[in-house]
This record gives C-alpha cells, sequence and structure tokens, in this order.
C-alpha cells in the first residue's frame, strides 16, 4: 500500500538522507521493524484476509459472489455513487482552501508559521465525534448560527439535514489533512530552485506552475488520499449533520454490520475497497516522484 | 529501610489476599444495557449474598447477540429485549432458569408475563426487567390541535418539525399500525403499502434519529417526535410543554428481560441474582433511577410519590395496553426484506 507516501511525504531532497542512512548499515537494525511487522499482520493483514472470507461465502460457508455483486442493488448503487460525489467535491474544497493557505504558512516567518500550524491542528486534539455534534449544534434551527440571523432579523440558514451539511462536516474535519502534507512538502522546496527560476526570467505565475506546483505535488497527491478516502467511508458525518436522511455507502455497510449481516457489509467493504484502490492508482500515475510506492 | 521492606511485604500479601479472596468468591457475570441499572443495587446484592458483580454493558442487542453466540465470553446474567430473546431461544442460546431459585417472580405483573409470551411463549427462559412504549412525543406550544393519532406524522402542515425514528422494525410498525394491520407483518402486499406510506413522510421529516430525539425535542428543535416513553418522562421533566401520547391506533410495547445464556458457569448464582433484581425494593431503586417503567407490582406499591403511581406515561391503563403488541423475532430473510423497504425508503 501507498502508507510511506501517504505518511511521510518526501520533497526531493528526502532521497539523498535515505541512501545516506542505507551506508550506516540499515542491516543490522532491520530487527527494528520486528514489531510494525507484527502489528501489521495481526491488526491489518489477517482482518483484511477476514474480510475476504466473509465477504466470499453465505451464511453456510458456501462461496458466493453475491455480496460484492449487491452493489448493484439500485439503492446501493446510488448511496455509493453519492458517497463518490460529496467525497469528490469536499476533496476539492479542502484543496482549493488548503494549497494558499500552505503557501502562506511557508512564506511567513518562522515564529507565527508554527503557531498557525498549531491552530490548525489544535481542534484535532477534541475528538472527531465531539466536534461534529457541535457542527450540529451551530447549523440547527435552534442553532447558534440561526438564533443569532433571527435575532436581526435575516432569513435563516437551512443547512442541516441537507447534502451540504455534509460537505461542510468533511472539509471541516478533513482539511488539516490536506493542509499538513502540502505544507510539509513546500517547506522542503528548496529556495534556491524557486531563486533560479526568478533568475531565469520566469514571472511569479511562471514559478508557481512550472516549478513549485510540479515540485509540491507529492503532498497534493497524499493530501487528496487522505481526504477523500475517510470521505468517502464516513457514516458519521452523514448520521449525524444528515439527519440520517441521506444514505451513503457507509452508511449502507455500517447498517449491515449492525443488523448482524457480516457477509454483505463484508462484500460491500470489498468494492469501496477497490475504488480506493482505483483512485489510489490515478493518483499514483502523477506521483512518479515519490519513492516506496511501487504498488503500481 | 527495614521500615520500607516490612511495608511492602506487608502490600504484597494484601495484594495476594486480595488476589486470593477474589479467585476463590462466587462471581456473577452481568451483561445488561448501558445507564440501565442502580450501581447501589449491585453493591446491595455484593454484600447480601457475598457473591461479586462483574458488570459490563452494551450499547444495542446486536452488539451483544455476537458475542454471546460465539462463545467467546461467557455471561451468566443479560437482559436483551423481546424479540432477541426470541432470536436466542430459536437459536438454543438459552438455558431455562430453575424458577424454585426465583421466588420473587411472584411480584412481577401477571399481564407482563401475558405479554412476555409473545417472544418467549411459556415464559420458560426469560424475566422482564424493564418495559415501554412507543410514542409520540409533541410540543404543545408549536401544535395546534389534540394529538392522538399517528396521522400527525404524515400530515404536511408538519413538514419539517417531524423527528422519525431510526430503526427499522420501530418505523414500520408506526406505518402497519397506521394502516391498520399487524406490526408484525410478513404480508408482501402489507409491507409494500407501508413502505409507500414511509415513502410519502420522507420530504416532511427533519431528521431521522434515535438517542438525538430527546435533546431536540427538549431544544424545540421540532413539533413532534417519535420517542419510547421510558425517554419522556425524563424529557418532560426538563421541557414541560412536552408531552407524550400512545396513539389511538396502537403501538409498539417492549419488554426487556433477564435470561440466562447456555454457557454459562454460575446459573446458580444467575438465579440468585435474577431473584435479587425482582425484589420489590430493589426494583424500586432500579425505577427511581432509570425512570423506565417497571413490570414489578410490588415495586409500584412501593411508589410514594402520586403522580408518578399514576402517570400514564410510566404506567399506561390497560385500555392502552390493549392496543399495543410486542415485537416477534421474523427471522433472518425477512428482517432483509424489512431493511431492503427501509434502505427504498430513505434512498429517496
Amino acid at each position: 500500500m501507498k502508507i510511506s507516501n501517504v505518511l511521510n511525504t518526501k520533497a526531493p531532497k528526502a532521497t539523498i538522507k535515505k541512501s545516506g542512512m542505507s551506508s550506516l548499515g540499515i542491516r543490522n537494525t532491520r530487527w527494528l521493524s520486528f514489531p510494525y511487522i507484527l502489528w501489521m499482520v495481526g491488526f491489518i493483514i489477517i482482518p483484511l484476509i477476514v474480510i475476504l472470507y466473509y465477504g466470499m461465502t453465505t451464511n453456510d460457508k458456501q462461496f458466493t459472489l453475491e455480496n460484492i455483486s449487491s452493489i448493484l442493488n439500485p439503492i446501493n448503487l446510488r448511496a455509493l455513487l453519492f458517497a463518490l460525489r460529496l467525497s469528490l467535491i469536499s476533496t476539492v474544497i479542502c484543496l482549493i482552501l488548503a494549497y494558499p493557505l500552505a503557501m502562506i504558512l511557508n512564506k511567513s516567518k518562522m515564529k507565527s508559521n508554527s503557531f498557525i500550524v498549531m491552530i490548525i491542528i489544535l481542534p484535532m486534539w477534541m475528538n472527531f465525534l465531539l466536534r461534529t455534534i457541535a457542527w450540529q449544534n451551530i447549523l440547527e434551527r435552534t442553532g447558534i448560527i440561526n438564533t443569532v440571523l433571527k435575532f436581526f432579523n435575516l432569513p435563516m440558514l437551512n443547512i442541516i439535514n441537507t447534502p451540504s451539511a455534509i460537505v461542510l462536516g468533511m472539509v471541516y474535519n478533513f482539511l488539516p489533512f490536506m493542509v499538513l502534507p502540502i505544507y510539509n512538502v513546500l517547506i522542503k522546496i528548496d529556495k534556491d530552485i524557486v531563486n533560479a527560476a526568478r533568475d531565469l526570467g520566469a514571472n511569479s505565475r511562471q514559478t508557481l506552475f512550472k516549478i513549485i506546483l510540479p515540485l509540491s505535488l507529492p503532498g497534493v497527491i497524499s493530501g487528496i488520499t487522505m481526504v477523500f478516502v475517510p470521505s468517502l467511508t464516513t457514516f458519521v458525518i452523514s448520521n449525524i449533520l444528515g439527519g440520517s436522511k441521506i444514505v451513503l455507502i457507509g452508511n449502507v455497510i455500517e447498517q449491515q454490520f449492525r443488523i448482524g449481516n457480516w457477509h454483505t457489509g463484508s462484500g460491500l467493504s470489498l468494492v469501496l475497497m477497490i475504488f480506493i484502490l482505483i483512485s489510489m492508482a490515478i493518483l499514483s500515475k502523477y506521483d512518479k516522484e515519490s519513492e516506496g510506492s511501487n504498488l503500481w | 529501610m527495614k521500615k520500607f521492606i516490612g511495608l511492602s511485604a506487608l502490600l504484597i500479601l494484601m495484594v495476594l489476599l486480595v488476589g486470593c479472596a477474589k479467585d476463590d468468591g462466587e462471581k456473577v457475570y452481568v451483561y445488561n444495557w448501558g445507564e440501565y441499572m442502580d450501581p447501589e443495587t449491585r453493591e446491595l446484592f455484593e454484600e447480601e449474598t457475598g457473591i461479586t458483580v462483574v458488570y459490563e454493558e452494551f450499547e444495542q442487542n446486536e452488539d451483544m447477540y455476537p458475542k454471546v453466540q460465539s462463545g467467546a465470553v461467557s455471561y451468566d446474567v443479560i437482559c436483551p429485549s423481546d424479540y432477541m430473546i426470541q432470536k436466542m431461544i430459536e437459536n438454543n442460546l438459552l438455558y431455562e432458569p430453575n424458577f424454585d431459585n426465583i421466588p420473587n417472580l411472584k411480584y412481577i405483573d401477571g399481564a407482563h408475563l401475558e405479554s412476555a409470551q409473545e417472544y418467549d411463549p411459556g415464559n420458560k427462559y426469560s424475566v422482564p426487567y424493564c418495559w415501554g412504549t412507543l410514542g409520540i412525543l409533541y410540543n404543545t406550544t408549536m401544535v395546534d390541535e389534540p394529538i392522538d393519532s399517528w396521522d400527525v406524522l404524515f400530515d404536511e402542515k408538519y413538514s419539517g418539525e417531524i423527528l422519525m425514528i431510526d430503526s427499522v422494525r420501530d418505523a414500520f410498525a408506526i406505518a402497519l399500525k397506521f394502516l391498520g394491520y399487524d406490526l408484525n407483518s410478513t404480508n408482501e402486499t402489507e409491507l409494500e403499502e407501508a413502505k409507500a406510506l414511509l415513502q410519502e413522510q420522507y420530504p416532511l421529516v427533519q431528521a431521522y434519529v434515535i438517542d438525538q430525539v430527546r435533546d431536540k425535542m427538549i431544544g424545540g428543535e421540532a413539533a413532534i417526535g417519535v420517542i419510547y416513553s421510558g425517554e419522556a418522562i425524563y424529557t418532560s421533566r426538563e421541557n414541560p410543554d412536552l408531552e407524550y401520547v400512545v396513539p389511538k391506533e396502537g403501538s409498539n410495547v417492549w419488554i426487556d428481560g433477564w435470561v440466562i445464556p447456555k454457557n454459562s458457569k454460575n446459573k446458580e448464582n444467575a438465579e440468585a441474582f435474577i431473584n435479587f433484581m425482582c425484589r420489590p425494593d430493589i426494583a424500586l431503586m432500579n425505577f427511581d433511577y432509570i425512570t423506565y417503567s417497571t413490570p414489578n407490582s410490588g415495586a409500584w406499591d412501593l411508589i410514594e410519590d402520586e403522580d408518578i403511581k399514576n402517570s400514564p406515561v410510566a404506567f399506561p391503563s390497560d385500555e392502552i395496553l390493549d392496543r399495543t403488541t410486542a415485537f416477534r423475532y421474523l427471522g433472518e430473510d425477512m428482517e432483509s426484506v424489512y431493511i431492503q423497504k427501509w434502505n427504498e425508503v430513505k434512498g429517496e
């Protein structure tokens, strides 16, 4: 998987550091990875196999593809398409908001810069569920925004329990996951490269599109993955901010597990995984720079 | 230094002793709903019997079921709901308690044992613990007519003011009862009709909720909500404008009951625990704490507050109860039919 890409966004410079490390004798420290491998087998590989098993069998342990093909059921298909649409919208919004912010962070002076980064991370200190419930209280008809609007005799804002509220919830919750990887890449871009571009006569727009943007692509791609994937699979945000009126594929899967139908739930999860893998494959085409993601 | 060694030796000895006491002592593993028992009653049980209570909680019947079914953990006493008790009986997971060890069963009201027969024929496996009805909670300042029927949930006048229940069986129970059918219906045409009704309702609904209905109704977010009677006592305490009614078309009556799973290792302790929970003074403590109606007539006799004793919410009259039916487990296939239809309603 592209774990290394997601967790560790590398600017070109990082490559040099890595090759330096191997000369220090990485072979002798290989055993250090043992706990992680154990963890990975126990909590990633085995569960995946279990999901695969449940997804491909019936209650009587017979092989079947019915669980997977249940995605073609019009209701499930609609939920999947709607989830794809909402998560695409929120990913685009996150990108539009996050890129300029990351650029500003990169350009600003060191002190205020770490302060702003902290402001971005600060909300994550509180549980995600609580923050989403807080949004419900803000957007509700008797909520904070509408109470203020009502006081000034302004028209009410009626977006709670609509798809807009869900997109808002996704953008709010996942924005830091877009800002941080982009910022991490931008900060590692050698200032001399930018200076050289300017030196050679590129104007600021050309520098942005021909130098900074291509170099920051690995960060953008991790950001997109880290926003798109959780948005696609969420069921909590759509439950809380959508008033359960809007059914996304995550809600369908959750419901299947809740009623104890692990087989259909696993089958649908497998379909969702396929979509995630496809999106990662497409993304990695634009991400030839980064290392350690040779899955495709 | 000597003092230190002495002290630590003493400490180790104490730990060992406590550990031994715990290991040898009698235990009972209880698995109950969250916030569903006065913790003090457990302490009293421990004091009186010397049996240690190991207490765990679950959120939903569906969380509890796979744990018990797989046999991964062996509990001694569990408190599932009606249809789940039936499912467990049908799947051969329950032990038939020896009712000679539960003499306090005599305090459980006959009418409730009667309705428990719907899911536990002959009352062989379960002892009712709490019960309640499903009904409408409405804000008297936001509606302009007396409400006594499910039809307000389908009335365009209240578009956007309705909080519908987000639970398959409950939602269909409402539609089926409104149409005059049995809420345990497995008839395809009846279910189709109910689905069509719920589909018509979809645009009128503000949100589908379960637990959140409490806070939303207290805050005046909606005029009408569907709620369980046990919550209604709490909500009207918080907001006096809220009133609860069991609609005239009839509704669901649910019962949560104590059962002993087959793989229990302390069956006699389990019976002692159930017997203790049926004792009137203990049942009363639990009723005061969780405000869900108790089927224990001995406890009802002990209630001092006349308002609560005669509350139509906590203790509805027989006339209301005659209109209510308990859920039956309809089998896995029927369950998926219900869910498919419910998804069609919400997939609009």
